[in-house]
């Protein structure tokens, strides 16, 4: 039942996802979405931990996954919040007019 | 027919990422963005990895999709609002990508010889064997993230406070 599935599959499914979350900060302005694509490619890399950790049978991976939840789940929140401030002062999220530091 | 079931929840997943990046309202994005997390997580179930599935699906599907979702409520962003980029750096993001995944196929491809045909330990995922090693070789590590959920939560406190004091 398990590992009949190359791993190699795993890895190209985990650049994949890594891949159309680059290609997401790189296209769109929207900031909420840029964060929604940060997700994807912390995504991606978990899966390819999980994917390693099952097929050496080592239990460190996966507590290393659990981890990385944890921090994504502060990034997002800390983010989010900036992001509500940023909004409120200068009414856009749109990251072309948000490149000053000071507004 | 494991290989069956991988080879339709990448296929969602892959299509609905791209649908993230795609689409033009962000209540749909977040929506699709769903979608791929659980078949991330069907991912994990198939990897044998069922508590990570559990907690992915609690911690993604369950807070962090659901901020995302009050944050583009309470900014109003539910209309196609973006307007369009030009063309050449459309081209040029897609470029980019696509090399960095040449180099990203082109670097991870000896790796899978590292994986030696082990015996399959089916139970390294469940609750029992992650919580021991969580509590035994990991512990300094499990309280240091519960101090930065700390952090996290009374910076996110403290940004959001401060607007309305200043008024």
């Amino acid at each position: 039942m398990i590992n009949t599935v190359p791993i190699e599959y795993y890895i190209w499914l985990a650049v994949a996802l890594f891949t159309i979350g680059v290609m997401g900060v790189l296209y769109r302005r929207n900031a909420i979405i840029v964060f929604m694509c940060i997700e994807l490619m912390l995504n991606a890399v978990n899966l390819l931990m999980v994917a390693f950790s099952s097929y050496l049978n080592d239990p460190a991976g996966q507590v290393f996954v659990f981890f990385i939840m944890a921090v994504a789940a502060a990034e997002v929140a800390v983010g989010l919040a900036i992001l509500i401030l940023m909004h409120r002062n200068t009414k856009t999220i749109d990251i072309d007019v948000l490149n000053r530091l000071k507004w | 027919m494991t290989l069956n079931v991988f080879y339709f929840i990448s296929f969602v997943a892959v299509l609905s990422a791209f649908m993230v990046v795609f689409s033009r309202n962000p209540i749909y994005s977040v929506l699709y963005l769903i979608i791929t997390f659980f078949c991330i997580a069907g991912h994990y179930v198939l990897l044998n990895a069922q508590f990570l599935a559990v907690v992915h699906v609690i911690v993604y599907a369950g807070a962090i999709m659901v901020l995302f979702l009050y944050v583009i409520m309470l900014l109003n962003l539910n209309q196609e609002s973006e307007p369009h980029k030009n063309t050449i750096l459309k081209v040029m993001a897609a470029i980019c990508s696509g090399l960095l995944m040449v180099v990203l196929i082109g670097a991870l491809k000896g790796t899978e010889q590292m994986v030696a045909q082990q015996p399959a330990d089916s139970g390294i995922g469940l609750v029992k064997n992650l919580g021991k090693v969580m509590f035994t070789d990991f512990l300094l590590p499990f309280e240091i993230t519960s101090v930065l959920l700390l952090a996290a939560m009374v910076g996110a406190i403290m940004l959001s406070k401060s607007e309305t004091v200043k008024r």
